[in-house]
């Protein structure tokens, strides 16, 4: 086996072991702790995918950020020792995480994946509209620097979903604001 | 170009594994020294209370906390993602012409309209 | 990968063992001596020459004491978290350089690399408290956690200034970039922003409310002693170190001087190390010159003023690159809006009504009298 191939398979099965304590761990801050290595694998994961800058934003987001927004909600909560428990949602989220399995998989099988050797010509929008071929050249100027081709994808192609996110993370913020409010009336 | 690129993140594969194994040396170390008679190991009732000032333990472990508090956790999750759209543009910005640069301003301005709503409803203070 | 190279990368990695090592020791004499002398008093000065030996007779120490482990702990947490807190300040140092070519790797996203791994130690922290489960060490990893948090935004935005300026991530182009002027003189609104919330996510004083003594007895290291404690101070010193070198790469010009030659690696280290401690010196100094500050306080300076200042700058510094304004304006608009902030603040301290706090004493409820 490759390298690469033995570095996948390590990682697929620490972040599927990992996943799963998350489920089965009765303590919920170790299970946030097993959370926390599970985000981890999927950043290395992302690396073997050549994409360098969505594994960094995977540490810095999820592993940096999210986990402490986890940690901070685990903290406010009574009895995080014995919580977690396995309780009568078992089956709907069975029944859930099963179709959200087949989608996955259903789209993993479906997708057109272009290998190196078989690219043929992928079109990605340059700074004329121009068309990266598979040459060695096209490869580089692609995965060469995924940060710059992000940027030119975020900034042209896709202004609106960008704009959008974050009128979205200003209604996290307003949706925080207002559960703060509401505990303060009860109060 | 491609095995210089794996080659880069194995490297960190390898500092990461030293990371580990440092700092874990040294607490075995510091283990192992307790068999030579070097690091005293005489536990006892007091020894093992948890430090509550000489105290006998008060009320919960674990204190609760305001939800309050959770404000400045969900600020950083926003203003973390945030930085994660400029960084891009930010090293690109110049070759990427006026529309990109205004629309970086209208992002960051949406931002600093939710960072003043929380300002004005006074959940940027720490009571 | 050749034999050559395999060599080098192991003189490269035991380099920076060593290096780190030494660097340690250094800083834990310096700073103890320096505060002394500070304090009128002589530091350390029985163990070896000026007292030189103390560092390594408190690691001997630390290493030979005893565990005192509380009944309630979290083993296996207890063990992980002075790990977690260790791992991502060593790993940053992949990337940074001490001189021209002189890092074990150069990453094209370097700056970016370094962010996303500072962030995972308040992870650590947080663990260490919980784990430790005592009322003292969870509320020390939640101030911890509230405060790291809130100083990680301005960090972030102050090092994506300089991102802007040099139009690169990568850590050795920053310094090239730097070759005729520093960022320091272009953008010092940016170089204050950096060092604050550099000290804030060091939890060193001003801003040293989670390990504070006098309210919560050390924060999250309350229940750690010898070898485990001993970690988490190791992991202090060298993020020490790693900030002053971020603030050397970034603002002062690295391993660049007027008149010396960079080409000559081993001049190259000398004046990067010289200028990097002279900014722990500073760090040492407003150590020993600042009293804390209130939690409070300290939050409000995160986020109703360094955050702020933080976004000015990086909007300030594209319309300066995009429009290709001239060097010196940027660096007058920076130092206006700079002193402006201190003004303001200064007014508002001097005429701020101390906030008025209600303290609720602890009454233990009836049937809470298991203790024991």
């Amino acid at each position: 086996m490759l390298p690469l191939d033995i570095a996948f398979w390590v990682m697929a099965a620490v972040g599927v072991a990992t996943a799963l304590a998350v489920v089965m761990e009765k303590d919920i801050f170790r299970a946030a702790l097993f959370l926390v290595v599970s985000f981890l694998v999927v950043a290395g994961i992302f690396v073997l995918l050549n994409a360098e800058f969505l594994a960094m934003v995977q540490v810095l987001v999820y592993v940096g950020a999210i986990s402490i927004l986890i940690i901070f909600a685990i903290m406010l909560t009574r009895n995080a020792h014995e919580g977690n428990p396995f309780n009568s949602f078992q089956l709907p989220a069975l029944v859930l995480s099963t179709m959200m399995l087949a989608a996955i998989a259903f789209v993993a099988v479906n997708t057109e994946w272009h290998d190196w050797d078989q690219l043929g010509l992928q079109v990605l929008p340059g700074d004329s509209g121009e068309v990266f071929s598979a040459t060695e050249q096209g490869i580089k100027n692609v995965f060469g620097n995924t940060t710059q081709v992000i940027a030119r994808l975020l900034m042209r192609d896709f202004v609106l979903p960008m704009e959008a996110a974050s009128v979205v993370l200003l209604a996290a913020v307003i949706g925080a604001l207002a559960l703060v409010r509401e505990n303060e009336g009860e109060a | 170009m491609l095995e210089d690129y794996f080659r880069q993140y194995g490297l960190i594969a390898i500092f990461t594994a030293i990371a580990v194994i440092l700092p874990g040396s040294l607490l075995v170390v510091s283990w192992l020294l307790s068999f030579l008679r070097i690091r005293p190991s005489k536990p006892n009732d007091v020894k093992r209370s948890p430090y509550e000032c000489g105290m006998e333990l008060i009320g919960d472990r674990w204190p609760q906390f305001n939800f309050r508090y959770y404000m400045f956790a969900i600020l950083f999750v926003v203003f973390d993602v945030e930085t994660i759209f400029i960084y891009p543009w930010a090293v690109q910005f110049k070759q990427l012409g006026f529309f990109a640069f205004a629309e970086m301003l209208v992002f960051i301005l949406i931002l600093v309209i939710g960072w003043a709503y929380a300002w004005n409803h006074k959940a940027l203070e720490w009571r | 990968m050749s034999a050559l190279e395999t060599l080098l990368l192991v003189l490269a990695i035991f380099g920076v063992l060593t290096g780190l090592s030494v660097i340690v020791l250094s800083l834990i004499w310096l700073e103890r001596k320096f505060l002394g002398r500070m304090q009128m008093r002589m530091g350390p000065m029985h163990v070896g020459p000026f007292g030189l030996l103390q560092p390594v007779a408190d690691a001997v120490k630390l290493m030979a004491k005893e565990d005192l482990l509380s009944s309630l702990v979290d083993r296996v947490v207890y063990w992980v978290a002075p790990l977690a807190v260790f791992v991502p300040t060593f790993m940053i140092w992949v990337t940074i350089p001490v001189a021209r070519d002189l890092v074990i790797r150069n990453l094209d996203m370097g700056l970016f690399y370094i962010i996303a791994f500072s962030v995972l130690s308040i992870v650590g922290l947080v663990t260490a408290g919980w784990a430790s489960s005592n009322k003292y060490a969870v509320l020390g990893g939640f101030r911890a956690a509230a405060q790291l948090v809130s100083y990680e935004i301005p960090l972030i935005l102050a090092v994506l200034g300089v991102a802007m300026l040099a139009q690169s991530m990568n850590l050795e182009e920053v310094v090239n970039s730097q070759s005729t002027v520093v960022y320091a003189l272009v953008q010092p609104l940016g170089l204050v922003i950096f060092f604050i919330a550099g000290l804030a996510e060091l939890g060193r004083t001003p801003f040293d409310i989670h390990p504070a003594e006098s309210e919560v007895v050390g924060g999250p290291f309350v229940e750690y002693s010898g070898a485990h404690w001993a970690v988490f101070f190791l992991a202090e010193y060298i993020n020490t170190f790693a900030i002053a070198a971020l603030t050397v790469l970034l603002f002062l010009g690295g391993w660049l001087f007027p008149g010396i030659s960079g080409d000559v690696s081993a001049l190259g280290v000398l004046v990067f190390l010289v200028k990097t401690y002279l900014v722990i010196l500073v760090v040492f100094w407003i150590r020993g010159t600042y009293p804390r500050l209130r939690i409070d306080q300290l939050m409000s300076l995160g986020w109703k003023v360094l955050v702020p200042l933080a976004l000015v700058n990086v909007v300030i510094t594209a319309s300066y690159m995009f429009y290709g304004w001239s060097a010196w304006s940027l660096s007058l608009m920076s130092l206006a809006i700079l002193g402006a902030a201190i003004w303001g603040l200064s007014k508002r301290m001097r005429t701020a009504p101390t906030p008025e706090y209600t303290v609720k004493l602890y009454v233990p409820a009836p049937e809470a009298s298991n203790a024991g």
